[in-house]
């Protein structure tokens, strides 16, 4: 039982820093690809200069906010203006706990390995409860650092944040009245059952859960947060150096969650395109070249991963092709367009899923 | 361990790993970065673009921030209420349906309330003309 519980934990400790390093390398990763986007959508060619073809502007970039002074405001309320990063930062890394990144796991030294850190059986009421935690470090950042800009960014960016969360949540619950389980793999597991990716039956869910995730991690056309003509760069105005680099690793790690939640629940998590028909089996691809277990486990992988980076470079198409709404215009189509039509949804879907029959 | 706490184990290693990583960037940062002993005023100050900051740090803003926090615990409690009904929605069949129906429907007279009163209104985006002695 010791030994037992002892390597459930050492396993637990290999996947958290096998995910943990993902993310945070990933997000470098990120943002060189959002500059290479949106600079050859706009006719330019993007960072070039450091490393080959500007591969390695973003470690630059990091090490230069390493290398800067941390600079404190006198005036700022300093505990809290040095927690407030950490907030923002560890509840967008820890929602990453129940992500299925895969659909079968390896046997390593006979333990099971799963491609999930943990598979919560609220997985994704859990997520949608640790990211709102979020909220709290910007505008206790805003709040603490004792100036104008930040505290009316901060205010923004709250009311944003909490005004998208609603029609968010409700977005999901659609897909949740399909899949039965509020499980993250139990999600995918029923879109396999169901020969059906969620999408199909949910699209207004899926346009609505991918036009409030927007807004929540507060991305252009929404980051009236950190609008630059108005506000200087909004909560983050007063920090500089590393504790400026953990808001903008949290902002895109989020951006990931919202992509790996509608992965999973609305686009078939590791699943491949028509799970359900034979000949299509070859889109597997590395069931074919790789001996095993590990045929399955990189397939699966490989899809979360393309699915994943469709949703990421959205992201990005929709930044290249939105101007920012105003304040007043985000708020109306938060509470008088998203919201009561993800209610309309939620009805919807529940006379569609007596209709078929699909109850018991 | 309770079999139904253990699968939050992992969870709870999460929240250590992603803490020490975020205080470890940020401890980095500190042995790394650039110090000075003798910081000038100017760069502790409140941000102005190197000017004296001129209003107070902490002006008055709309009350309709207060608005958006109520309206948002109110109906995300309701979201709340929606995943578990959700998750049961097909054993519950036709009952479940009507249930949250009347429940929607009360939902809804509060909301049209609410946005008939102008909780939701945020002006046009044009300028306030300031009152004056005159007019």
């Amino acid at each position: 039982m010791e030994t037992q519980m002892f390597i459930t934990i050492l396993i637990s400790v290999v996947q958290i820093s096998i995910v943990l390093s993902l993310v945070a390398l990933s997000v470098p990763l990120l943002i060189l690809m959002e500059r290479k986007v949106i600079g050859f959508m706009q006719s330019r060619i993007g960072p070039k200069r450091v490393g080959p073809s500007g591969m390695l502007q973003t470690i630059a970039d990091g090490l230069k906010l390493l290398l800067k002074e941390d600079i404190i405001p006198d005036r700022a309320d300093k505990w809290v203006f040095r927690l407030a990063p950490m907030i923002v930062l560890v509840p967008a890394f820890v929602a990453f706990a129940v992500v299925p990144f895969s659909g079968t796991g390896l046997n390593v030294f006979g333990q099971r390995i799963t491609p999930w850190v943990t598979d919560l059986n609220i997985g994704i009421l859990f997520i949608i409860a640790i990211s709102s935690v979020g909220v709290f470090g910007i505008i206790l950042g805003g709040w603490a650092s004792n100036s104008k800009y930040p505290l009316l960014g901060a205010l923004r960016s709250a009311a944003q944040m909490v005004s998208y969360e609603v029609p968010l949540g409700l977005a999901l619950v659609g897909g949740l009245m399909w899949a039965g389980t509020a499980s993250m793999v139990g999600i995918v597991e029923a879109q396999r059952e169901a020969h059906l990716w969620f999408f199909i039956p949910q699209v207004v869910g899926t346009v609505i859960y991918f036009m409030a995730g927007v807004a929540e991690t507060n991305r252009a056309p929404f980051d009236l947060a950190e609008a630059e003509t108005e506000l200087v760069s909004g909560f983050h105005t007063e920090y500089s150096g590393m504790r400026f680099g953990l808001y903008f690793i949290a902002e895109y790690a989020n951006m990931l969650i919202v992509a790996a939640v509608a992965t999973t629940m609305f686009f078939g998590g590791w699943l491949r395109p028509f799970p359900n028909v034979s000949w299509l089996a070859f889109l597997d691809i590395f069931n074919f070249i790789l001996p095993g277990q590990w045929g399955p486990f990189m397939s699966g992988l490989m899809w979360v991963i393309i699915k994943v980076s469709c949703f990421i470079f959205l992201y990005y198409w929709i930044r290249a092709t939105f101007p920012r709404y105003r304040y007043d215009q985000l708020m109306s189509i938060g509470w008088k367009w998203l919201l009561p039509l993800a209610l309309a949804n939620i009805m919807g879907t529940g006379a569609l899923l007596l209709w078929l029959g699909q109850t018991g | 361990m309770n079999s139904t706490l253990l699968p939050y184990l992992p969870v709870f290693l999460f929240l250590l790993f992603a803490a020490g990583l975020g205080g470890g960037m940020v401890i980095a940062s500190t042995l790394a970065g650039r110090r000075r002993r003798d910081e000038p005023a100017v760069d502790l100050s409140a941000y102005e673009c190197g000017l004296k900051p001129a209003d107070p740090e902490h002006k008055r803003y709309t009350v309709k921030f207060y608005m958006v926090a109520m309206l948002f615990i109110l109906l995300d409690l309701e979201v709340a209420f929606l995943y578990p009904w959700a998750v049961v929605y097909r054993d519950l069949g036709w009952y479940g349906f009507w249930l949250m129906a009347v429940f929607m429907a009360l939902l809804t007279i509060g909301f049209i309330y609410v946005w008939a009163r102008g909780a939701l209104e945020w002006g046009d985006g044009r300028p306030r003309r300031p009152k004056t002695a005159g007019g």
